[in-house]
């Protein structure tokens, strides 16, 4: 088995047509994912990529029977395209835009209380599932099916974590990026707690940065819950405080989401903290 | 995005906020009929910087008269001021706020924010202003009431009744901090504000609520849909380098360092600043050139780093995914050629074509340590950076 995909999905694009959406489903459908359609409003009926164009979700979710979507829309019509994939009742959304405005991410929010619908992002690689379904902007090439869960708050750490365990001849069995935006879909605590009941899965790597305050949480978590190995590793111990780096939610403020901070956190609940981002793949092969 | 004190006030008032009158002032002419304007002094004259914990290092300063007002402007306009806040260059003062001043009774903080650990905005109240709140969290966190609001029901009356309560308010000024609520989500809701905070809120001998400071932070993935708030911005209150980074849509961030860094990935460009300080070196600066990079970006970044005279050496560290290294290699070569670089440059490459990459480094003429692992890159350029 493995997590939240695997080569029984079907999956519709949301922005198919777009540049983004076009070459990242050629990707998908090359890499084998069930790539069964595609969403652009006024677009409906034409014929994209081999595979049928929908002007809804609603329409595309009735007609192929997909579970899953990934969007591609830019980011002032993405909050806009996930409310629509969840009212279709797309039961998996995995959000790769980045920029949206943190506003219309709380509504986001607010509006899947009370349903069962998975988000993952915004702004992340995606989620791939070796050898089996591949959505997102990952490069195919450096997975390897295997053992290994990797979650993950950064794409290019997640690729150096999927490239090490690869290296190791550990494999992976499902790699999910939570995204870098303060305000999201699936945390730490989700993502491993599913790692967790997985069979596949055997050892977890989580990769966390400053900022907010989930990868303490997730220690707590794993403390409680996860006897599999866990090899953590925290990126922005030398950001300054105040400075966005890069990500929307890899910000310090009040003294607080410190990497030193996390790092403490998660050596508390007995786990194995990585100094170096390459000493991910060697920590965890060590576990075996 | 920052914006001034001033500019907050503005948008106060737009949205029913009550604030102290004042005026602008970019030069001491200006000041002192600003001052005359507001008629009975004293007066109180504030640096407009984009940093807090201004009162403490003469950034806020109270005039008596005209003359006083005059002598003040004078050492403030032109020069620059450091605070806790801002870093030993500190910030430019180039205009000054000059407010009339009230008789405090109390003073109260109150905040509006995004919180992300309840996914919700929230109202941060206290009765201990004028304070920094996360040393009123520490040291009494039972003085500190927080609130947060359902985006579909938007703010209501008991939440506002309760702040109110909390603050130990008369009934005559509920009504009065409602409206400063009100206020305040309505305008974090029409402009994208991701923080708005009002530290102190003073309650003045007749009972009146007034803003005394005011400070807003919008959320830069909204500011692009916001033309009003976008000419807020000012350059001058940020750093040159950030401020050429962004005209070519880099992410970059100043630090003190010596080790200029050049990554693609948020999270891997803090990785590598980080291993550079594992292995005793100290990065210069914080440089994300994103996923699809081209040959441009590769170039304006190179510039960017080296137009930083303390920077000794610099690691470019590619993880090529969708971007192909050999891509990324020939950009590196022709940014060199451009910008005529002298300082050692150690690339690692990884990824989609990285021996391609690799190889095409080799072969030129230029000095580049070409590393296929990042762990023998980061001590190599360490080493370079420590000989330099």
């Amino acid at each position: 088995m493995s997590i939240l995909i695997n080569q029984q999905t079907k999956v519709i694009c949301q922005g198919f047509t777009g540049k983004h959406g076009t070459f990242h489903s050629e990707q998908a459908i090359i890499y084998g994912t069930q790539l069964v359609g595609g969403v652009t409003p006024n677009r409906g009926g034409q014929t994209h990529l081999g595979l049928p164009v929908f002007n809804t979700v609603e329409e595309a979710v009735k007609t192929t029977g997909a579970t899953a979507s990934m969007l591609y829309v830019p980011p002032f019509f993405a909050a806009d395209a996930i409310l629509e994939a969840i009212d279709a009742g797309i039961t998996l959304i995995i959000c790769i835009t980045e920029g949206i405005p943190v506003l219309q991410m709380l509504n986001v929010k607010a509006a899947m209380q009370g349903t069962d619908v998975l988000l993952v992002g915004p702004n992340c690689p995606g989620v791939i599932t070796p050898g089996e379904c591949k959505i997102g902007i990952m490069p195919a090439y450096i997975h390897q099916q295997g053992s290994i869960g990797i979650v993950s708050r950064s794409g290019t750490l997640t690729y150096e974590a999927v490239a090490q365990t690869t290296a190791q001849g550990l494999g992976q069995s499902t790699c999910v990026g939570i995204g870098g935006d303060p305000i999201h879909g699936m945390n730490f605590i989700d993502v491993i707690s599913r790692f967790q009941e997985d069979e596949q899965t055997k050892g977890i790597v989580m990769v966390g940065e400053i900022g907010g305050s989930e990868e303490e949480e997730a220690g707590e978590y794993i403390k409680a819950h996860v006897d599999k190995p866990v090899v953590a590793y925290i990126a922005g111990q030398t950001a300054p405080a105040g400075k966005r780096m890069g990500h929307a939610g890899a910000i310090i403020t009040g003294g607080q989401g410190t990497a030193a901070g996390k790092i403490a956190a998660l050596k508390a609940a007995n786990i194995n903290v990585v100094q170096s981002p390459t000493q991910i793949g060697e920590a965890m092969k060590a576990c075996f | 995005m920052n914006i001034h004190e001033y500019q907050a006030k503005q948008l106060f008032k737009a949205f029913d906020i009550a604030t102290p009158d004042s005026q602008l002032a970019t030069s001491v002419t200006e000041a002192i009929n600003a001052a005359k304007l507001l008629k009975e002094s004293p007066w109180i004259i504030k640096a407009q910087v984009h940093a807090g914990g201004r009162g403490k290092v003469g950034g806020v300063k109270l005039a008596k008269t005209l003359a006083e007002v005059e002598e003040i402007t004078q050492q403030m306009l032109g020069s620059r001021l450091v605070t806790k806040q801002t870093g030993n260059e500190g910030l430019p003062i180039e205009s000054v706020l000059v407010e009339k001043t009230s008789i405090i009774k109390r003073e109260f903080y109150l905040s509006l924010l995004v919180d992300r650990g309840s996914e919700r905005v929230i109202f941060i109240a206290s009765s201990e202003g004028g304070m920094n709140i996360e040393t009123v969290a520490d040291s009494t966190p039972e003085k500190i009431i927080s609130l947060n609001i359902h985006p579909a029901a938007g703010l209501q009356g008991y939440q506002c009744r309760k702040i109110a309560f909390a603050l130990g308010l008369q009934k005559s000024q509920f009504k009065a901090l409602e409206t400063i609520m009100r206020g305040m989500y309505q305008l974090m809701l029409a402009k994208d504000a991701s923080q708005i905070e009002i530290n102190p809120l003073i309650e003045t001998d007749t009972g009146d609520l007034l803003a005394i400071d005011a400070k807003i932070n919008f959320d830069d993935n909204a500011v692009a849909t916001h033309s009003d708030i976008a000419v807020l911005k000012d350059p001058s209150q940020e750093d040159d380098k950030e401020n050429e980074a962004a005209k070519f849509d880099l992410n970059y961030i100043s630090l003190e360092g010596n080790i200029g860094c050049m990554v693609n990935g948020a999270g891997l460009a803090m990785a590598t600043m980080d291993l550079v300080k594992l292995k005793g070196g100290r990065p210069a600066n914080f440089l994300d050139v994103g996923g699809g990079t081209t040959t441009e970006k590769v170039t304006e970044a190179f510039k960017l780093i080296l137009s930083d005279k303390q920077v000794k050496a610099m690691l470019v560290n590619i993880f090529g995914g969708i971007v192909k290294c050999d891509v990324i290699a020939q950009g590196i070569l022709t940014a060199i050629e451009q910008v005529k670089v002298e300082i050692p440059i150690v690339v690692r490459l990884e990824g989609t074509n990285a021996s391609e990459g690799r190889l095409l480094l080799s072969q030129s003429k230029m000095e580049i340590v070409a590393a296929d692992d990042l762990e023998a890159a980061a001590e190599k350029v360490v080493s370079l950076a420590e000989v330099a």
